[in-house]
């Protein structure tokens, strides 16, 4: 789809990480929650997040991001690590899916 | 009389042969067996005697073995599901005629016209003998549309009647749950352990899943059961390796084919099964084929533990396990005395699906919201003019909230209002009854009638 890799530096200059880490921040302050350090390798379901939280991180990124990597696909493993998931949403973007690495 | 009814829970224990099996939390293991000779509630079991007992703790491990006293021995038991806001309570105990509260820590909000009880899971010893002397009406709270929960009646033969099927288990499983033991789909599996005398592991708020996997995985479990939304997120954990269940359960919400197959690939050698339950109709059946939906030959089969029927696209049962009623509410079952269970169903081959509900209730990872009782939340905000909370799909807990609101001429800071808006259902909604997004909208449709469209919820 993008065999330049142009549009794909463009689409990576704006990064969805940041819009990631701030949702992880605001979701685990409003439920009350202590968040870890978000580093690659926290394991999501050994931090102190619940699965409300979770949920309500990826309906409020589909708002500001404007897509759900998740989409209809029933069969989507969910990312295990934090770095898994912001990786999952950056490999996901519309537009930037069919770019390799 | 002691013929026809369910003997008490103490003396099925008892009778049961419990022996060494044990109830255990993130912080305590009781074995339920002890009972008859020891107590949680202090020695003081006689003050409840005849009594309408609400039973309203933080700790779910206090409220079962309050259970387990209290039948036979309370005229009623009301039981207080984890998260219920105090502002429910006086209505509560004024429909229940509650007399005294058993509770576990200092509750506020408890009036000080009725006993209060202490409760907990350090056992004393027993002050005088247990006398058994009636039938306990067993008091379950479920989400009411608004104005707090309704109360479901129900009895321990009810909540704990066979369904027929069903091997007992095999001596030394292990039996754990996602779900907290207040609310039925829990109750439901505290009291099939309690009767079949096995081990019972309890999940707590305080731990994280994948802690509660390795506690689990270290119990040895063998019987584990959650919502399609519990097992989604146990799935995300790398402990989810560590337990090796030999039966898997899902109920509470519609397990779709995703979740099905994600459950037997992470455990090959397991039963999986998914189960219909609800607080009022009971525990209906199960589908142990590994396929979504349930077969269309389950429908209409006479004379059957459960009988079932479609009328008007829902589901509806009759069984020794349905509630006997609401207190002091609407009636719950038809001239026949089927429940409608409010679940639409449609017929695809010779299958049936849930394809939602007929009166909008949203299933937030196993916990009913009516959408109604969240836009009166909202609809308190003095900027607010009309508000709709809808059911976005969602992947981890198949639904969550949405509120789209129509706010009062020059808004002003829109983005304030929706940060006052949420405030405000955080403050007096438990968190799943939050909406995870709110929008501010230029309108909302209307029918003919005057009522929200609600397409969709």
């Amino acid at each position: 789809m993008n065999p330049t890799g142009e549009a794909a530096v463009l689409t990576r200059a704006t990064p969805v990480r940041p819009a990631i880490e701030a949702q992880f921040e605001r979701v685990a302050k409003e439920q009350g929650k202590t968040l870890q350090p978000l580093s690659d390798d926290l394991v999501l379901a050994d931090s102190d997040l619940d699965s409300l939280c979770f949920a309500i991180i990826v309906a409020r990124l589909e708002d500001t991001l404007g897509y759900d990597p998740f989409g209809l696909a029933e069969d989507a493993a969910f990312p295990v690590t934090f770095g898994d998931f912001v990786a999952f949403y950056e490999t996901r973007r519309p537009g930037v899916a069919d770019v390799p690495d | 009389m002691f013929r026809t009814r369910q003997a008490p829970l103490l003396q099925a224990l008892s009778d049961g042969g419990s022996g060494d099996a044990s109830l255990r939390s993130a912080a305590a293991s009781v074995v339920p067996g002890s009972l008859a000779r020891l107590s949680s509630l202090g020695g003081r079991l006689d003050e409840l005697r005849d009594r309408s007992v609400l039973v309203w703790t933080g700790d779910q491990l206090a409220a079962g073995l309050a259970l387990i006293e209290l039948d036979g021995v309370a005229r009623r038991a009301v039981l207080c599901p984890p998260g219920l806001s105090a502002t429910h309570l006086p209505a509560i105990m004024a429909k229940a005629g509650v007399e005294a509260v058993v509770c576990d820590g200092l509750r506020a909000g408890v009036p000080s016209s009725v006993a209060v009880i202490p409760c907990g899971t350090g056992l004393l010893p027993l002050a005088g003998e247990r006398r058994d002397t009636r039938q306990t009406e067993w008091i379950l709270l479920t989400s009411g549309t608004t104005g707090g929960p309704k109360l479901v009646i129900h009895t321990l033969a009810s909540l704990a009647a066979p369904i027929g099927g069903g091997a007992p288990p095999a001596r030394g499983s292990v039996w754990s749950t996602f779900y907290d033991i207040r609310r039925y789909g829990g109750l439901q599996i505290f009291l099939r352990a309690l009767l079949a005398g096995t081990s019972l592991l309890l999940s707590s708020p305080e731990e994280t899943t994948g802690e509660f996997l390795i506690r689990a995985a270290e119990c040895g479990v063998t019987h584990i059961s959650g919502t399609p939304s519990h097992w989604r997120c146990a799935l995300m954990s790398p402990s989810a390796r560590r337990i090796a269940p030999r039966y898997v359960r899902l109920s509470g919400e519609i397990a779709d084919q995703g979740i099905l197959d994600a459950l037997r690939a992470a455990y090959p050698d397991a039963g999986i099964a998914h189960a219909f339950a609800s607080t009022e109709a009971g525990v209906a059946f199960e589908v142990g084929d590994g396929l979504a939906g349930f077969p269309a030959d389950l429908i209409g089969r006479g004379g059957a533990a459960v009988e079932m029927k479609i009328e008007k696209r829902t589901l509806r049962i009759r069984s020794a396990r349905t509630a006997i009623g609401y207190l002091g509410g609407p009636s719950l079952k038809d001239e026949s005395g089927f429940v409608d269970t409010g679940d639409l169903v449609e017929q695809r081959g010779e299958r049936y699906f849930f394809v939602g509900r007929t009166d909008g209730v949203i299933n937030v990872g196993g916990l009913k919201v009516h959408p109604e009782e969240v836009e009166a939340v909202i609809n308190r905000h003095p900027s607010v003019r009309m508000s709709r909370v809808k059911a976005r799909r969602n992947p981890i807990i198949g639904a969550v909230l949405v509120a789209d609101i129509v706010v009062r001429a020059a808004p002003g800071d829109g983005e304030a209002i929706k940060s006052e808006i949420l405030d405000a259902c955080q403050r007096m909604l438990p968190p799943y009854k939050v909406p995870a997004a709110v929008h501010l909208v230029p309108s909302l449709e209307v029918t003919d009638a005057g009522k929200l469209v609600r397409r969709g919820a």
